[in-house]
């Protein structure tokens, strides 16, 4: 019967479901920090009791229909009206919410608690970018955070414009940056790498460009990293980057931007200090590199339309300086 | 007019024919704006309602070519975020809610026995105030501001800094003024259920979409006006410059969302406890028996009602709230399940043991169950607080609350206008081509919105109008749309249809479907006056188990005068008692008025002068309302 | 049952069945259960403005906000609050005397309970005029003008209907059949009477008490 076949499709589906999640580039479900790895047991464990839920119910009303069908007048005897409602409607699903809440306050009770040793990140919510800020460091940068493996890490979010929601789905869940209530983000991460994270709620015109990137790292290469960002950036060695900073201060960057240790000091836009070693532009809207970084100065109304990061007229030549400038930052 | 005379008539002064020329409206367009009768009203509902779903169908189908790969150029960012606005606001308020309300208008003063609904004027306010916020709401596109923040509109992106457009003032005056349709809709259906059902008809007989529509309506009467104070609080804010959601003044955005889900949540629930009761209708119909363990089904309905209250949380799970105050809310989540459970195996306990029949309204409410039966498991697994945190406003959500609110509401609707539209049409639709859309749909809605799961898990935000290649999103997103168009082709051959039923159909005898209640006594269209002679009602399957249908007569005494056809020549329909239906008199259904649409009428004219901020709109809006509004009571105290 | 002969058409709104006597209503009217489930709307609109006012009272640090003065309840607070709620008390007259076809008892208990209250919405209004915040000023003034004008307005709405069935009396649009009108009335009063109650403790007393 078709209608069998479209049951085993529904599970097949659900198959291709689990494969592809398990083995896609940033899945929830291959989890690389500790919130997301108790969220995607507790997955397991429903998704083997939604397949269940699944199959068996949708056999039963197969097969009532199947029944229903060969039959010519209605059936007088069998199983009970009310033994179909106590048993598959409410016995069974009582036993299976039972267990779903188990899970439920099990996992709960082991995530988001605090811990004074944590390490403390400031993030807040722009639009549409997020400002990264380390306590007591004076590291300021934007839409990347670095991170150690394996220690407790404390994430601060605020906004002061309107609701933002942060989510690396292979680290953990979503806690919405509210403004006038600043929330708090705790979890470790468990394995290097290198994770996205979006916005999740949506926040104005450029709610789908509002990407970042989390670099987890060894705790050691995190320290180091860490040391030599707390000191401004030194002086540009290439000579067509130290034109591109005075380029820089010269037209409107330094006006939004800040890079740490120059004049630049704006806060409109996102802390250009360390812009050259971060994986992408514009939160995620292009890759990083000295093209399209050229790309982007020279229209960003393009590629991010309704940004808040106007066109500066500049001649060629002056945007290549910039452009070498900017890469430069490391 | 000629003077002919009729031998029958003359035999019989109080025929059929006869009761039709007291009750019917004026013709052509008079008689448009100016019928009481619940069933013009409440097929106009349906068929405006419909409007407003090809409408937003269409802004999804927009949507969906954006998405389909990764980059694209279809909209702009703001056209995105004005379409999923408008989708999301229109199917809520202008298609599910009214598409509803238009089978609970036209179904249940027939599945009840009477003649018409207890304020049959306020009824016809209430279509009229629908369609005037309706075209308020789709206004905007002409003036080229159609509201942009979202189909909750979260404050303070909504608020003045932030949209400074008129786009938001839309949304949120609309959303006041559709409210005042709902909430007179909804007391009209509770009064009507309690004081004017047939002889015999006590609350133990009444169909479970009757009993669905007083759920809908407690639940209505409940949450609506707290919607009202969410969007009219905002409006203060945005035009009034009060400081409601203003955190630097000590207002609060999460109040604005305690206040819109408070309603949000229940309203899943008010759109869908109807739609289980369409199915409790298609499906003991099409199985030849009773529906299995009727109290059980009316009692989760109830009990659906009320829990959804205690849910509205659930949406805010991610918004720093200490998980020990959640668990409550994701415990309550958790036992909302039990109803459904309850009702599944009750349709699955009704087809076990009668004799299935699969006509397209069969299939539809088939194809409901496959799908919320997903649907319902995805509810189960979003109350489950950290589960939440990684799917809530994420792909995953989307396919979540589309498989509850198309698959479990839009899969019944359409079963419900198989099912139903005979009645009021008069003319049977094709079954070839209904099983042909219904497998079309299925096939596309499956398509469409089981990817986005995944989509979810793969960390796709919802509300993006765009995303990068490289993330492994695109072939997912490519199959939603193609499933998009899919569906949307099998919709428009049930609208194909509709209009080849309408016009060249075969004609629709009384009770096609061999059913059990009431509306289905009546001939195939309803003639404006429903019944002649009022039903006498011993059971709770009255045309199954009593044949012939008794029917009463008019009795000399003022309980009884109603009932018979002298009633209906007087164009009174009877009052019986509240829990024992009994008769207890007669009230007079008014003779068809402007008032309803004046009334509607001075009501959008002020909301309009409220939008542009005119004084003087504002005021000729009033007085047009308040002209209304008194001529209508003078009217009530001559014909009490 | 007598018949008449009229031919389809020549004059179809003229029925003569003999008339069986007047329709009575049992127990409460359409009218009266239609009134009474759109107050139950109006409750819950109050509900939910009274539930705002704890929100944002809980989401503060001190209450009222910006060192605004908590709301005096002196003596006149107290009297204009026992004469809104003391207007109640005619219209339990005039509801019982509506039934008897007493209608000179119903006016003046009608007069009576609308001098109450338009001296209630006097002192409200002048109330208004005395505050040193706008409803622009914080959260605060917002809510508290919201929902103590939203009320008088409730009182003001009451004092038109409460004229409006005064005309229908003097029209004699109302007698013993016929005062759903009355009925309707007396609920929406008893209601926006209570309202105050639930107002007064949460706007007026409840700064008060920390």
């Amino acid at each position: 019967m078709s209608r069998h076949r479209r049951v085993l499709g529904v599970a097949g589906v659900f198959a291709a479901t689990v494969a592809l999640a398990g083995c896609g580039g940033a899945s929830m479900l291959d989890p690389k920090g500790s919130e997301a790895r108790h969220i995607a047991g507790a997955w397991w464990v429903m998704f083997g009791l939604a397949m269940f839920v699944y199959v068996v119910v949708a056999v039963f009303i197969v097969g009532a229909v199947l029944r229903g069908r060969r039959r010519r007048r209605p059936e007088g005897s069998g199983i009970s009206d009310g033994a179909f409602v106590w048993v598959g409607g409410i016995i069974v699903p009582a036993l299976i919410l039972f267990v779903i809440a188990v899970v439920t306050v099990d996992t709960t009770a082991a995530l988001r608690k605090p811990d004074r040793r944590a390490l403390r990140v400031d993030v807040r919510g722009q639009d549409w970018w997020w400002e990264v800020r380390y306590p007591g460091t004076g590291i300021r940068t934007a839409n990347e955070l670095h991170l150690p493996v394996g220690r407790p890490i404390e994430v601060r979010l605020t906004s002061d414009n309107v609701i933002h929601s942060f989510w690396v789905p292979q680290i953990g869940g979503k806690v919405d940056v509210i403004p006038g209530q600043p929330n708090y983000f705790r979890f470790t991460i468990e394995k290097a790498g290198l994770y996205r994270g979006v916005c999740a709620e949506f926040c104005g015109v450029q709610h789908a460009n509002m990407a970042f990137y989390v670099r987890a790292e060894s705790p050691g290469l995190f320290d180091r990293w860490e040391a030599a960002h707390a000191q401004p950036p030194s002086e540009p060695a290439d000579e067509l980057a130290a034109q591109g900073a005075l380029v820089f201060q010269r037209v409107a960057c330094a006006g939004c931007h800040t890079v740490r240790g120059t004049q630049a000091v704006g806060t409109k836009g996102p802390d250009l200090t360390d812009v050259g070693s971060r994986h992408a532009l514009a939160a995620g809207t292009l890759e990083n590199s000295a093209a399209s970084l050229r790309r982007w100065i020279a229209d960003p109304q393009h590629y991010k339309p309704g940004a808040l990061m106007p066109q500066v007229p500049l001649s060629g030549d002056d945007l290549t300086k910039i452009v070498a400038y900017l890469t430069s930052l490391k | 007019m000629a003077t002919i005379t009729r031998p029958e008539i003359v035999d019989d002064v109080l025929s059929d024919e006869r009761l039709e020329e007291i009750w019917k409206d004026p013709p052509g367009f008079i008689g448009f704006l100016k019928t009481v009768d619940h069933k013009r009203i409440g097929i106009r509902y349906i068929y405006t309602a419909f409007v407003f779903f090809f409408a937003s169908g269409l802004l999804a189908l927009v949507m969906r070519l954006q998405l389909a790969g990764p980059n694209m150029g279809v909209l702009s960012p703001e056209a995105y975020n004005e379409f999923f606005t408008m989708h999301g606001t229109s199917m809520i308020f202008l298609f599910n809610t009214p598409v509803l309300a238009g089978f609970g208008n036209y179904l249940l003063p027939m599945q009840i026995g009477t003649r018409d609904m207890a304020f049959p004027r306020l009824n016809a306010f209430s279509y009229w105030v629908f369609v005037f916020a309706g075209i308020f709401l789709y206004a905007s596109f002409l003036v080229g501001s159609p509201p942009n923040g979202g189909w909750f509109a979260y404050t303070p992106l909504t608020d003045r800094v932030y949209s400074a457009g008129q786009n938001l003032d839309f949304w949120g005056l609309a959303v006041v003024f559709i409210g005042i349709s709902t909430t007179v809709g909804a007391v009209n259906f509770l009064v009507t259920t309690i004081k004017l059902r047939a002889p015999g008809m006590t609350l133990n007989r009444l169909p479970v979409f009757v009993w669905s529509m007083l759920v809908f309506s407690f639940m209505v009467v409940f949450s609506v006006p707290v919607v009202t104070t969410a969007a009219g609080l905002l409006e203060l804010d945005r035009l009034f410059g009060t400081q409601f959601f203003v955190p630097a003044l000590g207002g609060s955005t999460l109040l604005y969302q305690h206040l819109f889900w408070f309603w949000g949540h229940p309203e899943v629930y008010i759109l869908f406890v109807p739609a289980q009761g369409m199915v409790s209708m298609i499906v003991p119909v099409f199985s030849r028996r009773a529906l299995a363990g009727y109290v059980w089904v009316v009692a989760s309905l109830v009990a659906i009602g009320f829990i959804s209250f205690g849910v509205w949380v659930h949406h805010m799970f991610a918004t720093g709230i200490p998980p020990l105050a959640i668990s409550f809310f994701s415990a309550v989540g958790l036992v909302i399940a039990i109803p459904s459970g309850i009702q599944f195996f009750a349709w699955i306990a009704t087809m076990w043991k009668g004799v299935v029949e699969l006509t397209t309204p069969m299939l539809f409410a088939l194809g409901f169950m496959l799908i919320f039966l997903l649907g319902g498991i995805t509810g189960v697994m979003v109350s489950v607080l950290p589960f939440d945190w990684q799917v809530t406003d994420s792909y995953f959500v989307v396919a979540h609350f589309h498989y509850v609110l198309n698959g479990a509401v839009v899969f019944p609707i359409f079963g419900a206008v198989y099912y139903w539209m005979p009645k009021m049409i008069g003319r049977m639709l094709s079954e070839r081509l209904g099983k042909a859309s219904f497998w079309t749909m299925f096939v596309g809605f499956n398509l469409a919105f089981f990817p986005m799961h995944i989509l979810g898990f793969l960390g796709m935000p919802r509300r993006v109008y765009t995303y990068q290649s490289g993330l492994g999103w695109d072939a997912l997103n490519l199959l939603a749309t193609i499933g998009a168009f899919v569906f949307a082709f099998g919709v428009l051959l049930s609208l194909v249809n509709f209009v080849w039923a309408r016009w060249r159909g075969a004609p629709a005898p009384p009770n096609p479907w061999q059913a059990d209640t009431l509306e289905w006594m009546t001939a195939s269209p309803t003639p404006e006056y429903n019944f002649a002679q009022i039903p006498v009602v011993e059971s709770r399957h009255p045309l199954w188990d009593q044949d012939p249908m008794p029917v009463s007569e008019s009795g000399g005494d003022p309980e009884t005068r109603a009932l018979g056809r002298e009633g209906a020549a007087r164009k009174e329909t009877p009052l019986t008692s509240g829990m024992r239906a009994e008769p207890a008199g007669a009230m007079t259904v008014p003779e068809p008025t402007y008032l309803p649409f004046v009334l509607a009428l001075g009501i959008a004219v002020l909301v309009a002068g409220l939008l542009v901020q005119a004084v003087l709109i504002g005021v000729l809006g009033l007085v047009l309302g308040a002209v209304g509004l008194v001529r209508w009571t003078w009217r009530t105290a001559e014909t009490p | 049952m007598s018949t008449a002969l009229d031919p389809v058409g020549t004059v179809p709104r003229t029925i003569s069945v003999a008339a069986p006597p007047p329709a009575r209503h049992e127990g409460y009217g359409r009218g009266f259960w239609g009134v009474a489930i759109l107050i139950a709307t109006e409750g819950m609109l109050f509900l939910a403005l009274v539930a705002t006012y704890f929100f944002l009272r809980a989401a503060s640090t001190s209450w009222p906000l910006g060192g605004i003065e908590p709301p005096e309840i002196g003596v006149r607070a107290w009297v204009f609050t026992a004469l809104l709620l003391g207007s109640s008390v005619p219209i339990f007259w005039a509801d019982a005397a509506v039934k008897q076809g007493d209608y000179r008892v119903v006016r003046v208990a009608l007069t009576i309970s609308s001098l109450m209250g338009a001296a209630f919405l006097v002192n409200t209004v002048l109330d208004f005029r005395d505050l040193t915040f706008g409803w622009d000023t914080n959260a605060y003034g917002s809510i508290y003008y919201v929902i103590v004008g939203l009320h008088a307005t409730h009182v003001g709405a009451g004092l038109v209907i409460s004229a409006v069935v005064q005309i229908k009396l003097w029209m004699g649009l109302i007698d013993a059949e016929h005062h759903t009108a009355v009925e309707v009335f007396s609920l929406y009063w008893h209601f926006v009477d209570a309202v105050w109650i639930v107002v007064f403790a949460s706007v007026f007393i409840s700064p008060h008490l920390r």
